[in-house]
């Protein structure tokens, strides 16, 4: 059977470039072969960094894939910074969102939400909240943010699109090999 | 190409472009007719399609503004998106599958073969399958049916080989890769599919039957026919003998066109052509136009639908080729013994990551979720779809409240699942996941129903006309030259896929009309 190659066959800054144009320094970093440095929040011109930063995690906490790195996470929640510039009723959703998580974590843990140590006690504090218009508003986003990027898909051995590829006549939609005989 | 002029009170007018409206516009236009196809959305010809599930429903669906109700779980997830149907030319067949089976002889004669079921408003179709055959002979054939016409079959992908592998396993029997209106060799001016697998984001081969390249041209090809595209009807009209005069439409501009008719014919799909009817109530037809038996907008039919997706230790790359060329059929038959009426095709369906993220269990998070995500290049996958009750709850009605850019009440939907839908959804579950795991899944996952994508049965026919719409070729019962051309007309949904059905009553549909007109009748 022909496998999916799971490495990435975009041109990761003409990704992030179209996909998610308000991510430069993820851009700088990423295409420098640098792990993502601290300061990609810094350029945001609504929400505070410490804010997106959270997010990050939550996002990450939503849908964890642990083959997926923290770049995916920042293009698929940084797109709320715009959306929270147009919409004030947006930042302050999210705002006020990640203030009162942030809350919970302290009552609980002493810590920000961030830097709860383990996945399974941040799930507990976002099933807390998870019929608040904050949250289905963040993991209603994040599904299609996350997922629907291209560069993404590869990692989940899909292939995008084929028709300029001539479809899969010719490259293996039906070389499944491991099937008992019919 | 033709172009009529809005006085002109000859023409056909038929609302949308569709499988039912494409066909029938085609069909009148090839008789010598003249027609105006008004069309609410775009013409987006076929090189224009993209292999990319969101934009492409951006490209393509139906987003326009509608409300939900009821129990079902569409209602809760995706509360402004009942249905999963397309504007623009070519309606629906831009994305439908291609699957086009006809129905068993028992479906058209379901009251007299089901009895009376607590809750469903079972009623016979005032037609036959004996009747109907011809006319399913000529859609087979103008839509190139694979296993009608000499056609070969489509080659089985790798969804496929797992799905019949694990069906003859369970001792399943009439197992193959379906009847599609998918060239499975060069045929009718088409090519031959090159397994692209995006069928539903519009076939950029053209493999694929759709009145966009096939109906629509060759009747414009005559000079008979005229396509209006971004042209939302919003009302018909009549005189004070109740005939039908024509409609009232918003243009490209936005700027509202009256088109006067000889004969109006409704194919807007099930959703927009029953609010179309009751958005022309007036002062003669209070409750709306064709409605004296108070029966439009009733009786809405979505199928009882489900999928099982399946994970397995090994690939299987199931978006790779035609979206649904297999199908199990053994489960259609009706077998009361199983704790339901009626019955269920199983048919191969694949969707991309990004609407795996979406539909495989809608509002869903965390590990488990996740999880199944990560199997996706190792998941195999089916639709299930089959006969579910007519109910007169479950209905189109007027939004009370919302309204669309034209200050038109927008259509707001109702459902609950019968008990019958439910016992079917149950069964069909169970015997999906029978089939993978016979041939080792290691996971499976049944998944809900996505937003319909066959509304049915809202303009019903019947013999009589207090018991439906429409007559046995769909001519209102009430007005004369008024004709519904589109599922709505289906006076139960029967097991499988719809649009061979609509599409065969086209055929059949146009011949009346052009024979009525010839005979001064309407």
């Amino acid at each position: 059977m022909r496998e999916v190659d799971r490495r990435s066959k975009y041109d990761r800054r003409v990704f992030l470039k179209g996909a998610a144009t308000a991510v430069p320094a993820v851009a700088i970093a990423t295409s420098a072969g640098l792990s993502v440095s601290d300061a990609w929040a810094d350029d945001a011109t609504t929400l505070a960094p410490a804010t997106l930063k959270t997010l990050v995690k939550v996002a990450r906490d939503i849908y964890p894939h642990d083959f997926l790195g923290d770049s995916y996470y920042i293009a698929a929640i940084k797109l709320w910074d715009g959306k929270a510039a147009k919409d004030p009723a947006v930042k302050s959703l999210i705002s006020d969102g990640v203030t009162q998580l942030d809350k919970a974590a302290n009552e609980r843990h002493k810590v920000p939400y961030a830097q709860v140590p383990w996945e399974t006690e941040r799930v507990v504090l976002l099933q807390q909240i998870e019929q608040t218009p904050f949250f289905q508003k963040v993991r209603g986003d994040l599904v299609v943010s996350l997922y629907n990027q291209k560069e993404v898909w590869p990692k989940f051995g899909y292939e995008g699109s084929s028709a300029e590829h001539g479809g899969y006549i010719k490259r293996g939609f039906a070389d499944i090999d491991w099937l008992p005989k019919a | 190409m033709a172009r009529f002029d809005l006085n002109d009170g000859g023409v056909v007018v038929i609302v949308g472009s569709g499988a039912g409206g494409g066909t029938l516009g085609n069909e009148l236009a090839q008789k010598g007719v003249k027609v105006v196809i008004l069309e609410a959305g775009s013409r987006i010809e076929m090189q224009d399609f993209v292999n990319d599930e969101w934009e492409s429903f951006t490209q393509l669906a139906w987003s326009d503004m509608r409300t939900t109700s009821g129990s079902w779980r569409v209602a809760k997830d995706f509360p402004n998106l009942p249905a999963w149907i397309v504007k623009a030319v070519g309606g629906s067949t831009t994305h439908w599958a291609g699957a086009s089976l006809r129905f068993d002889e028992h479906e058209f004669r379901v009251k007299s073969t089901y009895g009376d079921i607590a809750g469903a408003n079972l009623l016979d179709w005032p037609i036959t399958l004996a009747e109907m055959e011809p006319w399913y002979a000529k859609a087979e054939d103008k839509m190139g049916v694979t296993r009608t016409n000499g056609i070969a079959g489509l080659p089985g992908n790798n969804n496929f080989k797992v799905m019949e592998a694990g069906a003859k396993k369970l001792g399943y029997k009439s197992v193959h890769t379906g009847n599609m209106a998918i060239n499975s060799e060069p045929r009718d001016g088409r090519g031959a599919c090159q397994q692209i697998g995006f069928c539903f984001q519009g076939c950029k081969s053209g493999a694929k039957w759709s009145t966009l390249y096939t109906e629509i041209p060759r009747g414009e090809a005559t000079g008979n026919l005229e396509v209006r595209p971004n042209s939302m009807v919003i009302k018909i009209e009549h005189d004070a003998s109740g005939k039908v005069t024509g409609v009232v439409y918003a243009d490209e501009s936005g700027a509202m066109q009256r088109q006067k008719a000889r004969v109006v014919a409704v194919a807007g799909n099930s959703i927009e052509s029953p609010r179309l009817l009751l958005n022309s109530a007036s002062n003669m037809f209070p409750n709306g136009l064709a409605n004296s038996s108070g029966q439009v907008g009733r009786n809405y039919m979505r199928h009882m639908t489900g999928s099982v997706y399946a994970a397995f230790e090994k690939s299987v790359h199931m978006y790779r080729g035609t979206t649904m060329a297999g199908i199990i059929k053994d489960e259609s038959k009706n077998d009361p013994k199983r704790g339901f009426v009626g019955g269920y095709e199983m048919e191969t369906l694949s969707i991309g990551v990004p609407f795996m993220a979406a539909f495989l269990n809608p509002g869903a998070w965390g590990r488990s979720f996740t999880s199944a995500m990560e199997s996706y290049p190792r998941m195999a996958g089916m639709w299930l779809v089959g006969e579910d009750m007519p109910q007169e709850s479950n209905r189109i009605t007027l939004d009370a409240k919302a309204k669309d850019k034209f200050g038109m009440p927008v259509a707001s939907v109702h459902f609950d699942d019968h008990p019958n839908d439910v016992a079917m959804r149950n069964h069909a579950y169970k015997q999906g996941a029978a089939v993978y795991e016979a041939v080792g899944a290691t996971v499976t996952y049944p998944t809900p129903p996505y937003p319909s994508t066959h509304n049915l049965g809202t303009n019903r026919m019947s013999e009589k006309p207090k018991d439906g719409v429409v007559n046995k070729f769909g001519q209102t019962h009430d007005v004369k030259n008024l004709f519904i051309s589109d599922g709505s007309q289906f006076t139960s949904g029967a097991a499988c896929n719809p649009t061979l059905t609509i599409v065969s009553l086209a055929i059949r549909q146009a011949d009346h009309i052009a024979g009525a007109m010839q005979r001064k009748e309407i």
